[in-house]
């Protein structure tokens, strides 16, 4: 079920505002890949573009090709909306949504979506949960608000309400910046789980995470505020960590930049 | 030895001296005795003044007396705190003296029979009667302006937030901003120009379609603004998930925000229920019963306070009726509030654990 992505040549703005110049990377399937970098360089714009959620922002547009699976996102005909069900994203702050309880949560998108059978949707509540190791917290109450978890159930509740659509791929924008150390070791053993079944792309501040749960890492920078972001290489994640091939990427890493 | 006994502690410079937690009751007391005294040995007669001279020395009390014992800065927080008193107390009067003798004089004659009877026969200088056919009358004419207002209120609101992008979103804006301004009587002429045009009599309707014009732009800016409160980020979930943009909306967006919707919607109504003007233009008011909102002048609330109280010169039996209606005008606002209030906690998103 999880799909490739190949991307070349993209470029994203804001309106008239460059924000990334010309990306090109594969991202392998049942892999976790990580983008690494400082602030404002881009990584969180280029993740958005992979799920067409870029131009959800008022003035977001892209040039340049994305295939799933020798597809183009971008092709003519697309519809971003199924392009959203096959490419799943979690965002960096936890935001179930407040009028629905745990269980409904998890059903949102196959509710939403229209498309389920009665019958399944227990089951698919069930195994998403399992999935996302949150089941054994949260089985005793299920009809509960979700807003009533903690921070890093709820981030979990997030990641079990992204894979009930069983999508190909699953993006992560910063998913434990906002959660404690064992709420994020929970998250990350969670993506190791995942990479089972599904193509991972996750965006991290934290290098030790990107080193712990990543296959691949991408170093993006920038030249100077207000300069588009850039890729500037993506390699094995040992490889990155321990003798990257650009200065850039090794400055940053051991935290010399500038 | 750096860490040896001190033996001279002298005094903390955390704590100040400070007044006593009874000290504003105190003060306010004093200031009430004071103004009263001063009232009475200038022989001042009105309540109002000897109850402004209080309030002041009450602020100026609190300055001066704080200012003395804990210093300038706690004076200044003080005196802070009194203006807001202050300031609390002389708007809360003018409500309670208001809702006082609106009570007082409307219990005379407000009873059940008051409530199932219309005036009928009954001359306006004749006691009995009742506002039956007025409540007839302003309810269907607010629920017909509802029916109509509100739909198109809260789907302009969604529009202009979820949709609205450059010239034509402005242009809703500005011309709802317009509509907020339109006074009432403006809002009935419109309607009655088209009357006239068309030879029609006085009917329902024509008042709730006046009213409809008066409830939208308020609709339209109530509900902007509980759908701007609505994070972005529920919506950017819910689009993850592969639903399309208009489900988002109706299944994400707008549940999220029902409750304080309805209550936008509930004020608006309660706005619309006490307008006299267009109703007096466009459904003329009748002492009987009209059931039917599309034919015949039908009576309302507030113009049937306004009628009686017209008529009243001399005459006590109409002047009871006019506060009598005013009484059940106000516990109609009031309990649309309440409605209001008890669905926006109802549908409010829960928190609980």
């Amino acid at each position: 079920m999880a799909k490739r992505i190949d991307v070349s040549g993209l470029t994203a703005y804001y309106g008239s505002h460059k924000a990334i110049e010309d990306i090109s990377m594969t991202v392998e399937p049942r892999s976790v890949t990580a983008f690494i970098g400082p602030s404002g360089c881009g990584k969180s714009t280029f993740l958005r573009t992979l799920n067409r959620m870029h131009e959800v922002t008022s003035g977001g547009r892209v040039e340049g090709k994305v295939l799933l699976d020798d597809e183009d996102l971008y092709g003519q005909g697309i519809d971003p909306v199924s392009v959203r069900r096959e490419v799943g994203m979690v965002f960096q702050r936890p935001n179930p949504f407040p009028t629905m309880s745990i269980f409904d949560n998890v059903a949102a998108g196959l509710r939403l979506n229209g498309s389920y059978k009665k019958s399944e949707l227990s089951d698919v509540v069930e195994k998403s949960l399992k999935g996302a190791n949150l089941w054994n917290e949260v089985k005793d109450r299920l009809n509960k608000p979700g807003s009533g978890l903690s921070g890093g159930q709820q981030q979990r509740l997030c990641i079990a309400r992204a894979i009930a659509v069983e999508p190909k791929v699953l993006l992560m924008d910063e998913p434990c910046s906002a959660l404690d150390p064992i709420s994020t070791l929970a998250i990350e053993d969670l993506i190791g789980e995942l990479k089972e079944r599904f193509t991972i792309v996750i965006v991290t501040h934290n290098m030790q995470q990107a080193a712990r749960v990543s296959d691949r890492t991408a170093f993006f920078n920038l030249a100077a505020v207000g300069q588009p972001g850039k890729l500037i290489e993506i390699d094995e994640t040992e490889r990155i960590f321990s003798n990257p091939s650009v200065q850039a990427t090794e400055d940053y890493i051991s935290g010399r930049f500038g | 030895m750096s860490n040896a006994v001190i033996t001279d502690k002298g005094p903390s410079t955390l704590r100040g001296a400070s007044l006593p937690k009874w000290s504003p009751y105190a003060i306010a007391a004093g200031s009430v005795a004071l103004g009263l005294g001063i009232s009475a040995a200038a022989g001042l007669s009105s309540s109002i003044q000897w109850a402004l001279i209080a309030g002041l020395l009450f602020v100026l009390g609190t300055y001066v007396i704080a200012a003395r014992v804990e210093g300038r800065r706690q004076a200044k927080d003080r005196v802070a705190t009194a203006l807001v008193w202050v300031a609390f107390l002389l708007a809360v009067v003018p409500l309670v003296s208001l809702v006082w003798s609106t009570i007082s004089r409307g219990v005379k004659v407000l009873d059940f029979y008051f409530l199932t009877h219309s005036m009928g026969l009954v001359a306006d200088s004749e006691p009995g009667g009742g506002i039956y056919h007025a409540i007839l009358g302003s309810l269907e004419q607010v629920a017909l302006a509802t029916v109509i207002a509100a739909p198109i209120g809260v789907l302009t609101a969604i529009y202009l937030v979820e949709y609205g992008r450059g010239k034509l979103a402005k242009a809703v804006t500005f011309f709802v901003d317009v509509m907020t301004g339109i006074p009432s009587i403006v809002a009935g002429l419109f309607i009655l120009s088209i009357m006239l045009m068309f030879d029609m009599q006085p009917f329902g309707f024509a008042g709730s379609l006046a009213l409809a014009i008066l409830m939208m732009p308020v609709v339209v800016r109530s509900t902007e603004e509980m759908l701007k409160l609505v994070p972005n980020e529920l919506r950017e979930a819910s689009l993850a998930l592969g639903v399309p943009k208009w489900r988002t909306i109706l299944k994400v967006v707008l549940p999220t925000s029902l409750g304080g919707i309805t209550t936008g919607i509930m004020l608006a109504i309660a706005r619309i229920a006490g307008e006299t003007a267009p109703v007096l233009l466009l459904v003329w008011g009748n002492s009987l019963i009209n059931a039917n909102p599309f034919e015949g002048a039908q009576q309302s609330l507030p113009l049937y306070i306004y009628q009686q109280y017209a008529n009243s010169a001399g005459a006590g039996a109409a002047y009871d009726r006019a506060w009598a209606a005013s009484l059940t005008l106000i516990a109609f606002v009031m309990i649309l509030n309440l409605v209001a209030r008890g669905i926006a906690r109802w549908k409010a998103p829960k928190t609980g654990r």
